[in-house]
This record gives structure tokens, C-alpha cells and sequence, in this order.
């Protein structure tokens, strides 16, 4: 029988089945951080059990660093145990690990990446959401909980049943000021905040193929948002050419074998999906949210719906709109703001600081607006100067931070003030995600850039010209 | 971490029937600086219990005397979506809640509930309503969901329904087990496989 893409990596992972149960599921890579793990190496050592793979398993800090001043002592008492009990656990585990400053430290999902840790036809687990990012690469890849972090160091296996296969079609070319930000929120939009869970997500047709790496994982890590365990898309020649030479893949005589195997890595002809769904790239505009779920997104253009028009109970709507102070049928454009927020593991990587300042260059910040401009790593950093983007950064009035989570959970000290509005290229739109009563648009770096420099909601389009 | 094993719950239970409750609504990103697993339940659903002074909101299910130490939570439809923390799941069990029950729970929640021993009931969109109908015609209302036979059933009118779930975690469930001991016990099998991937 035909095999799917996910087909093929799911079942080489599985250790045994259980009757009646979940798979014994290996895991290849493990990313650990600061916020979810401590509690696990509490339970694994209370047991008295040990880390069979430490080497299987990477650790960096991200989601409580500040990013500012990471040179100094963290203040928050709080933060900074958590940062020193990550420490403590890699060492006594040999586990590595990219403390703050480290050259390699950056959000999990960026770093792994970065470093060739992240390969084709593996599967990665972190306790984060947002791990399915990884599946950009054609890897398995999702977030867990405590307990199962446990489980992954202690045996490197969870038990997991196995989801039901989507696959997400869009063709086509996406047109000018259009990103792979928006045709993730275009896709959530029609999927609603939970139409995929259950469902692992494969993503397929001309608008993916056409896609940078950057972009693919901009897609992949937005699958969770509508309920999705993960995404993921087939690997191609742009796959092996961006993690070929990392510090971590496969090299020489490895890499050639692994070659072997990653070429398999593809959906065969008339393997089945549990369900199927095809988009146009031509219908998908820049887009931006207006509730406090992901699937709450339109396009920029475009005005609030009425509340019999969507999908789900009147009363939660409204509810939803009353925290943004919204009315139906609102326009977006032109709503005034009082942030941006551009990073996050779904939009701070280089190209997203490209796309940012190819809006910003020659113009101005406007006075209105309180900007956060946050890489996703110290390579993201690096790149950002050796490209001279951060001259244009600086003379438009912006100021860049160090890498880090920050804002969007908004546990470090970069908390959006209740009330106020923020474009945000972050991936939740909670409330209070980016802080206590904050209210979060999500939009593409293009819609942030063209929204810092006018100081409200702006079509990027009307700038790019 | 062991749990209490989990046989015949009947208990009046707390309505929330607001959809799409994300996790960090049930316990928001500040709160998750803790470094040891206790008291989760101080912060449980802080923002929609209290006002920002720390003041209770009387209006919020959880805090009205009538629905007090229920150990059940009925919630809307999409419960739990969002965040993979389990602070969430251990949330709800620090509050005293043994069981969630909702026409559907994001898949990260589900299995963070599971694992630490808390029951999700999914029950149909109907059956929910039922619920919530009852509960807010009388909050005393009783609610009796029963692991072994798989049904939730509402003691007043007998009216039930069942529910599906697996048999390894119903067994774990009922027995106070956990995921770690099932691997740990096949320990050899799976260092066997481990030789065998490529990376």
C-alpha cells in the first residue's frame, strides 16, 4: 500500500505496539529548556532512574531570559533559579547545554536548526507547543508535557496513539506582501483554532515547494494553532542544501547514507489521508487576527464578522471581541496601536528581519508606537549584522534586543501593559499572552513593519510600492 | 509522580461553558517559574477568578460557594488548546478536580491529564449540553462518571452516556500507574532499537 510521508517516519519510530493502547514511540532528538523541565529531572531522580541518551538530548534557555543586559545577573529571582536548575541538570546529566551568552543560545526552535540538530526523517519532542517547527524539515516532531519529558530522558520513548493524516494543499503563486505567516493564519482561519486536532498535518503544493526553509518553518510551527499535533513537509534539494556542513549533521560517509534515506522521504502516489483540503495562493492576502484565538484571522483588509457568520457559540465570540474592545464589523486598517512585537520562535529568523526592514528602511518608527525587535538567536544576531540591518534598524528609530521567548509569553520583563494593542509576529493571541489584559494582533513581520512606521494597523502592500 | 487511583467518581461539578479555554487562561505563563511541582492551584484560572487588586471575581464559576469542592469540571467545547505546559493539568489537580469532561480537549491536555491522573470525558456536543442544562438548573446536581463501565451519567434522571478510552491508560488509571513504569519494564527492547537508527 502507498505510504504517506508521516507514514514512513511514524512507523521506522515505533518500538512495539500496545493492545489496546498508544505505540512505544523512540524518540530521536530531545530539546529541553528552562520552564517545563525541572519538575521531570525532579521525577526522574526520585525514582532513581538516570538519562540513558544524554547525548540524545539538547538543552538551551529561552522562554524566562531577559533581552536586555544578558551579560548581567538575571533579577528575577524566580527566572533565575529556573535558568540555574536547566544548568545544574545538563551538567550532572551530560546533557549540553546553551546557557545565556552562549554563542549557540537562542529559542529551542530556532537553535536547533541553526546547529543541524533538527534532520529529516526524525522524531523530536520538547515540552513546548511549538516543536512542531521542526517538522519544516520533514521530521516528527511535537510538543509534550512534564511527564513525558520524564519518560524521554529516562527511556527515550513516550507511549503515544497515532494521530489521523491531513494533508493541506495550496497552489499557486502568492502574490506581493503576501508571507508564509499569513498563509498559515489564511489556513487557520479555515481551520478553525481546533479544526485539526487529532490530526498530524502534511503540507503540500506549489506555494511549500517555492518556500525558504525560514518560511517553511514560519508554517510548520503554526500548526498547533489549530489543534494539530504537528506539521510537516517532504524534504527537498532546499532541505539537505540548508542543513548540509551545520555542526551537527551527518558528515562524509554519514551523510551520504542518511542522503539515502531522506530521498525516500516522500508521499506516495495515491497514499491515503484520513482528510484532504486544497487553497488557492491567489485568495490569501496579508492577514491579521481580531479575537483572542489564531483561527480568529481575516484579511487585513477585511472586517470583523458578525458573530452568526463564524464558526462556533455566539457567546464566546462575543466575549472574545469585548476583551479586544472590538464591535463587529470593524475595519482593522487604520486601528491606532501602541506596540510591536517582531520575533518569537514562529517569526524571528533572519528573513523576517529582512522582510521587517525592507518595510522600515528610510522611514521612521512612528512616535505612538513602543517597539520590540527580538532575534531568535546570537546567529540570528550575527546575521543581522553582517547583513548592515541593523544600521537601517537603528536609523529608523528601532533599537534590537537580545535573543530570547520575551514577549510572546511574555514571562521575562517584556510584558505588553493592559489595554494596550500590539502587532505582534508571535503565534498566540490569548488573553493576557503578552501580558495581563494585553490584546495581541498576529500578523506577518511585513504587516508589523508597515504598522510600526505608521503607528496603526496598515496594509504592508501600501508601503512596498 | 504516583496518583491516586481512579475507580467511581459522583460529584456535583464545577460549568464552564465557555469554548476554546486555552491553558494559558487555566494557569497563565507568569505563574510557571517554579521549579518543583506544588500549589498550582493558587493560580488556577488566576486572571478569569481574580481581579488584577487579587480580589475575587464573584461571578466565575469556580468561585461561587454553591459549586465548592466539586471534583468535577464540565467545560465548553476545544478545552485546554493551546500551550503544552502540564502546570495546567497539575493545575487542575492541586485545585481538587479529579475529572474533566468536554465535547472536545486539545490532544497536549488530554494526554498531560492522563498521564498525571486526571480524567477528560469527551461526551458528545449533546450530552454537554445536558449538562450544563442541569447544572445550571440546579447546581446541586450530581454527575457520576464511572471508569470501569465508561459512562458519565447524571444521577438525578439516570440520563448517561458513554465514553471511549483505551485500554492501557483505563488500566493505568485504575491502578495508580504510570507510562515510566510500562517503559522502564521493556527497558532491553528498547535499547535494542536504539542501535538500530541512523542518528
Amino acid at each position: 500500500m502507498a505510504k504517506t510521508l508521516f507514514d514512513k517516519v511514524w512507523d521506522s519510530h515505533v518500538v512495539r505496539k500496545v493492545k489496546d493502547g498508544p505505540d512505544v514511540f523512540f524518540i530521536d532528538r530531545h530539546f529541553i529548556h528552562e520552564v517545563t523541565s525541572p519538575v521531570a529531572f525532579l521525577g526522574l531522580e526520585s525514582r532513581g532512574n538516570s538519562v540513558v541518551y544524554p547525548e540524545r538530548t539538547f538543552a538551551t534557555a529561552d522562554h524566562n531570559t531577559p533581552t536586555i543586559n544578558q551579560h548581567l545577573p538575571v533579577e528575577d529571582a524566580l527566572s533565575a533559579n529556573q535558568l540555574d536548575a536547566l544548568e545544574r541538570n545538563a551538567k550532572k546529566h551530560g546533557i549540553s547545554h546553551w546557557g545565556l551568552g552562549d554563542i549557540n543560545n537562542g529559542i529551542v526552535h530556532v537553535v536547533g536548526p541553526e546547529n543541524g540538530i533538527t534532520l529529516p526523517g526524525a522524531t523530536i519532542v520538547c515540552g513546548d507547543s511549538h516543536t512542531s517547527t521542526h517538522g519544516a524539515f520533514g521530521a516528527i516532531a511535537f510538543g509534550i508535557g512534564t511527564s513525558e519529558v520524564e519518560m524521554v530522558l529516562s527511556t527515550q520513548c513516550i507511549m503515544q496513539p497515532k494521530p489521523k493524516k491531513m494533508r493541506i494543499n495550496v497552489n499557486g503563486k502568492l502574490g506581493i506582501g503576501v508571507t508564509p505567516k499569513d498563509v498559515a493564519l489564511y489556513i487557520i482561519a479555515k481551520q478553525t483554532t481546533s479544526g485539526a486536532t487529532g490530526y498530524f498535518v502534511e503540507y503540500a503544493g506549489d506555494v511549500f515547494k517555492d518556500m525558504t526553509m525560514e518560511g517553511r518553518m514560519t508554517v510548520c510551527n503554526l500548526s498547533i494553532e489549530m489543534g494539530a499535533r504537528g506539521g510537516m513537509i517532504a524534504p527537498d534539494e532546499k532541505t539537505f542544501e540548508y542543513i548540509k556542513g551545520r555542526s551537527q549533521t551527518p558528515k562524509g560517509a554519514d551523510w551520504d547514507k542518511a542522503m539515502k534515506y531522506w530521498e525516500t522521504l516522500y508521499t506516495e502516489e495515491g497514499a491515503e489521508f484520513d482528510v484532504e483540503f486544497n487553497y488557492e495562493a491567489s485568495d490569501i492576502e496579508p492577514m491579521i487576527t481580531y479575537g483572542t484565538n489564531p483561527g480568529m484571522g481575516m484579511g487585513v483588509t477585511k472586517s470583523i464578522p458578525n458573530a452568526e457568520n463564524v464558526e462556533g457559540g455566539v457567546e464566546t465570540y462575543k466575549k472574545s471581541l469585548g476583551y479586544m474592545s472590538f464591535n463587529e464589523g470593524d475595519a482593522m486598517i487604520g486601528k491606532e496601536i501602541d506596540f510591536v512585537f517582531l520575533g518569537s520562535c514562529t517569526n524571528g529568523r533572519i528573513e523576517d528581519f529582512r522582510a521587517f526592514c525592507s518595510i522600515v528602511e528610510g522611514r521612521k518608527k512612528a512616535d505612538n508606537v513602543t517597539a520590540w525587535l527580538v532575534p531568535g538567536s546570537h546567529k540570528v544576531v550575527d546575521q543581522i549584522k553582517a547583513e548592515g540591518l541593523d544600521k537601517i534598524i537603528t536609523d529608523a528609530g528601532f533599537v534590537l534586543r537580545e535573543p530570547g521567548c520575551s514577549a510572546c509569553l511574555a514571562m521575562n520583563d517584556d510584558k505588553i501593559p493592559a489595554g494596550k494593542l500590539s502587532v505582534s509576529t508571535s503565534n498566540r493571541n490569548f488573553e493576557g499572552r503578552q501580558g495581563p489584559g494585553s490584546r495581541t494582533l498576529l500578523a506577518s513581520p511585513l504587516v508589523a513593519a508597515a504598522s510600526a512606521v505608521e503607528g496603526k494597523v496598515t496594509d504592508p502592500r501600501t508601503l512596498l510600492v | 509522580m504516583a496518583y491516586d487511583k481512579f475507580n467511581v467518581l459522583t460529584s456535583t461539578a464545577y460549568p464552564l461553558p465557555t469554548e476554546n479555554v486555552d491553558t494559558d487562561q487555566i494557569i497563565p505563563a507568569r505563574f510557571l517559574k517554579a521549579t518543583e511541582r506544588k500549589d498550582f492551584d493558587i493560580n488556577f484560572f488566576r486572571d478569569w477568578r481574580f481581579n488584577q487588586d487579587g480580589t475575587p471575581k464573584a461571578d466565575f464559576p469556580l468561585n461561587k460557594e454553591i459549586y465548592a469542592g466539586s471534583k468535577i469540571l464540565v467545560g465548553g467545547r476545544n478545552f485546554g488548546s493551546g500551550s503544552s505546559r502540564e502546570h495546567a493539568a497539575w493545575s487542575v489537580y492541586d485545585f481538587g478536580l479529579r475529572c474533566v469532561i468536554s465535547s472536545e480537549f486539545a490532544d497536549i491536555f488530554k494526554n498531560n491529564c492522563l498521564n498525571i491522573g486526571v480524567l477528560p470525558v469527551q461526551v458528545s456536543a449533546e450530552f454537554a449540553d445536558k449538562l450544563f442544562d442541569a447544572i445550571f438548573a440546579d447546581p446541586k446536581t450530581e454527575i457520576k462518571v464511572d471508569l470501569p463501565n465508561q459512562t458519565v451519567t447524571l444521577v438525578a434522571t439516570g440520563e448517561f452516556e458513554s465514553f471511549d478510552i483505551n485500554g492501557y491508560k483505563k488500566d493505568n488509571m485504575l491502578n495508580g500507574f504510570d507510562d515510566i513504569d510500562y517503559l522502564k519494564n521493556i527497558e532491553n527492547e528498547i535499547s535494542a532499537f536504539a542501535e538500530t537508527r541512523p542518528f
